[in-house]
């Protein structure tokens, strides 16, 4: 399968790509590691007539601390996300998440600017990143703004990135030592997640229960109130619909919340 | 048409190619190095595989254009003066593969988990080769491969 044809510039700073994407807009679209936009161009599901290489911009790769938070850079590879010492002390949750995508090969070249800005419901990291209270710094012509995960994923593949936006930074709150939960259910090596569930500090978030990671906030209410982790895990699917396809129906979803949510409460890890 | 300057298998190239170019068809079809395989075409079989810096990726689902400035590596470039690699010696070794055709796409991703891992345990042999699907073995000579490869690379240092 091969890609509609396209124009291709490598950007030499965030500012130009950012001009690039300003002046085509809806035409354009920004090129990281291309394991979300490629398999979508190859399938003519994406046919971009602009792409904008961010990928050998080191000024977006890396991680670093600010104060009370840990700053992701937009290009960092998954497989350097999980590997990293900072991330593992400072927010294990994140990185066991990025050491969760795909296989191998897609975690070398994934970045996690481009996981969380195609905003595939069923995918780690925005699952990751809606558990731990995480944002995203969005940076357009006229500057950055900072947009909380909660609000940043809008629906299906929608997020609140403008289309003369780059998404620059990944913020989550430091949260060393304190114990987190990941669960994910698959049927096959190196597949999206049927349902996933992640959970830190009295917050639940679940993958693919419906078109953007969703809290569990009933359950998260029953925590908060004194609930065993038992308890509020069988409040996890209140308030779900999630899709069917040929892995699950709508009831086996709710199912999976429920005790992916109970597994996850239950072994948490520091 | 984009200008790429790469290097493959240690020989620098220079070559003007259509940005949707992908790396496997750059590989395979502008430089003639059939070793890897185009199998699902949609970055799960692992059959494309090939190491990018050092790292093993699914050439499948690269634009050439990516590659450029980089170092590629395939099987073709594993081998020097005819002699086998350890770890294609060790899947000859331990018969890993039936068909073949995922064998470059493994070796090659073997190649660069032992880079990552020298010394895998099996749990971490099977993970780490996650992202390669075989229809033939089981697998099972496979990871024998990526654990003798292993053994076989430590020896080799510590004699």
């Amino acid at each position: 399968m091969i890609p509609a044809q396209f124009d291709y510039v490598a950007a030499e700073s965030a500012s130009h790509a950012i001009n690039l994407l300003a002046e085509h807009s809806d035409d354009a679209k920004v090129l990281a590691g291309g394991h979300s936009l490629l398999p979508m161009m190859k399938l003519r599901l994406a046919t971009p007539e602009l792409l904008i290489d961010i990928g050998g911009l080191d000024d977006l790769a890396g991680v670093s601390l600010d104060g009370d938070e840990l700053v992701v850079g937009a290009t960092t590879r998954h497989a350097d996300l999980a590997a990293s010492e900072l991330v593992r002390t400072e927010a294990p949750l994140l990185g066991y998440a990025a050491s969760q995508v795909g296989d191998p090969q897609i975690r070398h070249r994934g970045t996690i600017g481009g996981s969380l800005s195609h905003a595939d419901p069923s995918a780690d990291l925005p699952m990751a990143l809606v558990a731990l209270g995480g944002s995203v710094v969005l940076r357009g012509p006229s500057g950055s703004r900072i947009v909380g995960a909660d609000d940043f994923f809008e629906g299906y593949f929608e997020t609140a990135l403008a289309s003369d936006e780059l998404l620059t930074e990944v913020r989550v709150p430091r949260r060393p030592g304190v114990p987190w939960g990941f669960q994910k259910f698959v049927r096959r090596a190196n597949d999206w997640a049927i349902v996933g569930v992640a959970a830190i500090d009295g917050r639940i978030a679940l993958a693919n229960m419906g078109p953007r990671p969703l809290r569990a906030a009933t359950a998260e209410e029953a925590l908060a109130g004194g609930a065993s982790a038992a308890e509020a895990a069988a409040l996890a699917a209140d308030g779900t619909s999630p899709g069917e396809d040929i892995h699950a129906d709508r009831e086996y979803r709710r199912h999976l919340a429920r005790v992916l949510t109970r597994r996850a409460l239950e072994h948490e890890r520091a | 048409m984009t200008h790429i300057e790469l290097t493959v298998n240690g020989e620098k190239r220079s070559d003007d190619v259509e940005p949707r170019l992908l790396l496997i068809h750059y590989l395979r079809e502008e430089l003639g190095l059939r070793a890897a395989n185009v199998g699902c075409d949609t970055t799960s079989c692992g059959a494309c595989t090939v190491l990018l810096d050092g790292w093993s990726v699914k050439a499948c689902t690269v634009l050439a254009v990516q590659a450029s400035g980089h170092e590629v590596t395939t099987a073709e470039g594993l081998s020097a003066g005819g002699e086998l690699h350890p770890v294609q010696a060790a899947f000859q070794q331990e018969h890993g593969l039936q068909c073949g055709f995922c064998t470059p796409g493994m070796v090659m991703a073997t190649v660069g988990l032992l880079a990552e891992n020298p010394h895998p345990t099996e749990q971490q042999a099977r993970e780490g080769l996650e992202g390669n699907f075989c229809r033939c073995t089981g697998y099972h000579n496979i990871i024998r491969a990526v654990l003798a490869a292993a053994e076989a690379k430590s020896a080799e240092v510590t004699a």
